[in-house]
């Protein structure tokens, strides 16, 4: 078991290792100045070019830099901003928060729903309320994510003003409770949408596999009751795609949720990304996509994790 | 009063290309000590007939009656029902690496069947019980193997584990379906060895289904041969083995694997089973009977004296001699 973990960590070490050179040889490899000018964006003046050339260092041999980013990255030092000279870690910091509780919220929210949606679907299959859950999943699923969020935006504000809920940067819990949950609950319910209905199909799927299967009938035969056979036979079989789906979900999301982080102003690390792309601001999106290539890579090894401990058939030393 | 006293079984599922009439009028009786061997080729109606009795055919459309211990059964509140199954009535599957949970441990499985109908009985109680059981049924190292999983076990083990979970609370009334089917030969000798000796120990009442005459040549005490959803011949061992009259059971004793193993297997009963949406007319088997007569396919032969055929009473047994006069009398 613990090897496997062991094994498991180290390979994500690697992979991240590899995200990190890729990176790196994207954007540092070539001649000094071509780089520089590279980094600092076409329209910017020689000065900047310059200035960027030197603070880097490129004219150093590659190998040394590379050593030195290395270093860097491992000490959590992901270089400074162009646009706003602050460290890029300090603007990581202050986005991830929001985007933490974002995709925290969300995830509880369309877990529950869509596991029960999936579940009572699944139970009565072709049924009126499967049918009525299952129209309700498609129009959830094509439903655009900024439409669902500008629709959600106009509720709040024309007919339920009275609930406060406003878009808004991110509010910390502990600074101001009341004001987190009006700013959150709105991002929340647009996230969880299209991610609930994907659940509820994923859950349903796999839980008529497992309603179908020997052991289900057996947990009958043996005279369970039918909540117990659904319950504990039938959903703890086909909670295993499941927890798989969950985990790579999230995992990507950490990473930066765009779309929706963007429709309410949240100011999440999806919104640096999206600012730093348009700024040309080098050092932040390699910061940002070192951080979701990480975030990728241990959600990967956690789900790995999880699922030998799920099934004991996976269990390995 | 028979322990189980089935009469005039039907059952029907309702599907989208119409209703599939999978039993269709069966009638047996089974008591304690016995056994009734149920035979019949792969959609016959031997497991619907059966799951039926315990309300494990769900959505189907039941009628006829099946009395345990006098108490109806077809229609009996689930509540109640539930009470009987897997206590009073147990079931063994035909594989038992997918009929038992893949995640949870042998012994929880076993404690879940005990608890489920004796709820006073502690966790720590029942699984001493469950090692027992394990013991009990030839399991080497009970106290060990119990915390096992189902895919730690070989083939004939997990069979083994089955029986132990459907002997747990000691059934009046066992129903195995195939439970030698997904095994190979040496493995499913043992298993029936198995059956045999515990049924005996316990007097317990047995039905065994099986789509092979030849296993349970040893162990039956009356034989039910089902073709397409109905009974076509029913007898005591003997007569079915020594004096079949039926040309149905006259094939399927044909088909029977001989001793030196499958590897001569004679030929299976020519033709394939027939519909259940639109059973044939008449005589479910002419279509795929030698002797089948005019009379055949119009008339529905009667179950009269233990065989559903037109041809004569007198002419039974395998062999050529047996096969020319029933030519003879179908006027071949
Ligand atoms: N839930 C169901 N819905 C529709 N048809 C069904 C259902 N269950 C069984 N049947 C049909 O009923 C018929 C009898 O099935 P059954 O399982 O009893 O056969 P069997 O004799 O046990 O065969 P096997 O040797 O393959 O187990 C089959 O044709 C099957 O397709
Ligand atoms: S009744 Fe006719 S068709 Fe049916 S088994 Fe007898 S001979 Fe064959
Ligand atoms: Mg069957």
């Amino acid at each position: 078991m613990w090897r496997f973990v062991i094994r498991r960590a180290l390979f994500g070490l690697l992979v991240l290792w590899l995200v990190a050179t890729t990176v790196f040889l994207l954007f540092f490899a070539g001649p000094a100045d071509s780089v520089a000018r590279r980094l600092a964006g076409p329209r910017a003046p020689q000065e900047v070019v310059n200035q960027i050339r030197d603070t880097l260092g490129l004219d150093r041999p590659l190998t040394q830099q590379y050593l030195g980013f290395l270093n860097k990255l491992l000490h959590g030092d992901l270089g400074t901003s162009f646009i706003s000279q602050t460290p890029v870690s300090t603007l990581i910091m202050a986005s991830l928060p929001a985007t933490l509780w974002l995709v925290a919220g969300a995830a509880a929210l369309w877990l529950t729903a869509g596991v029960t949606g999936g579940v009572i679907c699944a139970t009565a299959p072709r049924s009126l309320r499967d049918r009525l859950i299952t129209v309700t999943v498609l129009a959830g699923i094509s439903l655009p994510t900024f439409v669902l969020g500008i629709f959600m935006i106009f509720l709040a504000l024309s007919v339920f003003p009275w609930l406060g809920l406003a878009p808004g940067p991110y509010i910390p819990p502990l600074e101001d409770i009341r004001g987190f949950f009006q700013v959150m609950i709105m991002p929340w319910i647009t996230l969880a949408v299209v991610q609930a209905a994907v659940y509820v199909r994923l859950t349903r799927g796999s839980m008529l596999d497992t309603l179908g299967e020997d052991y289900i009938r057996t947990a009958r035969a043996k005279g369970a009751p039918e909540h117990r056979v659904t319950y504990r036979h039938g959903l703890r079989a086909a909670l295993t795609p499941v927890v798989t789906q969950f985990g790579v979900d999230i995992g990507a999301l950490l990473g930066g949720v765009v779309v929706t982080e963007s429709v309410f102003g949240l100011q999440g690390l999806g919104q640096l990304m999206i600012r730093s792309v348009r700024d040309g601001d080098l050092p932040v999106i390699i910061g940002a996509a070192v951080l979701a290539a990480a975030f990728i890579v241990v959600a990967n090894i956690l789900v790995d994790i999880a699922y030998s401990f799920l099934d004991p058939r996976v269990r390995l030393t | 009063m028979a322990l189980l006293e089935v009469a005039d079984l039907r059952v029907t599922f309702p599907t989208p290309d119409g209703p599939v009439q999978a039993v269709r009028g069966v009638s047996f009786q089974v008591d304690r000590g016995r056994t009734l061997g149920i035979v019949g080729e792969s959609g016959s109606g031997k497991s619907v007939s059966t799951q039926t009795l315990m309300g494990l055919t769900q959505g189907a459309r039941v009628s006829g009656s099946a009395k345990f211990e006098g108490r109806e059964l077809i229609g009996m509140p689930e509540p109640e029902l539930r009470k009987l199954r897997g206590a009073q009535i147990s079931m063994i599957f035909q594989d038992p690496l997918s009929s038992l949970h893949p995640l949870y441990t042998v012994g929880w499985q076993i404690v879940e069947a005990i608890r489920l109908h004796e709820p006073a009985t502690t966790k720590a109680q029942a699984r001493k019980r469950a090692i027992e059981q394990l013991g009990l049924v030839g399991i080497p190292q009970p106290d060990r193997r119990v915390d096992d999983y189902p895919h730690q076990f070989s083939g004939g083990m997990r069979q083994r584990v089955m029986i132990a979970m459907a002997l747990a609370l000691n059934p009046k009334l066992i129903i195995a379906d195939e439970p030698t089917t997904a095994l190979d030969a040496t493995v499913q000798a043992q298993i029936l060895d198995l059956m045999i000796r515990l049924q005996q120990e316990f007097d317990t009442a047995l039905i065994m289904i099986t789509h092979d005459l030849g296993v349970i040549a040893g162990m039956a005490d009356e034989v039910l041969v089902m073709y397409a959803g109905k009974p076509v011949e029913h007898a005591e061992r003997r007569e079915i083995y020594y004096a079949p009259h039926h040309p149905y059971t006259v094939g399927l004793l044909e088909s029977v694997p001989s001793v030196s193993g499958a590897k001569d297997r004679l030929r299976p009963v020519p033709g394939a089973p027939p519909s259940l949406l639109t059973p044939p007319t008449g005589c479910g088997f002419h279509p795929r009977c030698r002797y089948a007569m005019p009379r055949c396919p119009v008339e529905e032969p009667p179950l009269i004296r233990g065989s559903a055929c037109w041809l004569p009473r007198d002419i039974v047994g395998t062999g050529p001699e047996a096969a020319r006069r029933r030519s003879e009398a179908a006027g071949r």
